[in-house]
């Protein structure tokens, strides 16, 4: 019986440790400085979400999936930010995962990440689930 | 005899904890981080000081 008492005990230190963990470190100069950058592109992205020609992916990239809907002479701006904006999503994902000391979470952060940009999407943007394009 | 089964049986449900904490990706916190991370890269959180905020004296 006593025993017993005592793995159970044991059961709630570990479900502590578990729940004390349950922060990742996302405030590191790097990663501030990548958000940063992402927060500022954003303004110039907004439209073009609005605009479906630019959707969110399914692997946690912004995709440029219909550049006719942007006008002729901005095309290339928007094909450099979308560049950009998936450069420093690579960062992102990267930097996260070693602030963690876990460079192989990268992969999992960004599927994660992939997610959640999709879940929390305006509607009338355009996110990707499956290989197929849909509007929110 | 029982006893020290149980005592085993904890200590490997200790290690297992441990390493559990430590390989497996934490994917709760994970979501949580991203969340955050979004709301700032997209605003969606409005800035409670807003500086332009008229309170009725005009000059």
């Amino acid at each position: 019986m006593r025993a017993l008492k005592r793995i159970v005990l044991l059961g709630a230190m570990i479900a502590t440790a578990a729940w004390a963990q349950g922060n990742l470190e996302i405030n590191t100069p790097a990663i501030s400085q990548i958000k940063s950058s992402m927060q500022a592109r954003h303004a110039q992205l907004a439209t073009h979400y609005a605009s479906g020609a630019v959707g969110l992916g399914a692997d946690g990239n912004v995709v440029l999936r219909d550049a006719n809907a942007v006008p002729l002479a901005q095309r290339q701006a928007v094909q450099g930010l979308v560049a950009q904006e998936n450069a420093d999503r690579a960062a992102l994902y990267r930097e996260i995962a070693r602030a963690n000391g876990h460079p192989e979470w990268e992969a999992d952060i960004r599927s994660t990440f992939a997610q959640r940009w999709i879940e929390r999407a305006q509607s009338g943007w355009y996110i990707q689930s499956g290989g197929q394009w849909s509007r929110k | 005899m029982n006893r020290t089964l149980c005592g085993i049986l904890a200590g490997a449900m200790l290690l297992a904890g441990c390493v559990t904490i430590n390989i497996y990706f934490p994917a709760a916190a994970a979501e949580k981080a991203a969340d955050r991370i979004i709301d700032e890269v997209w605003q969606l959180k409005k800035e409670q000081d807003s500086k332009a905020q008229p309170e009725g004296s005009q000059p």
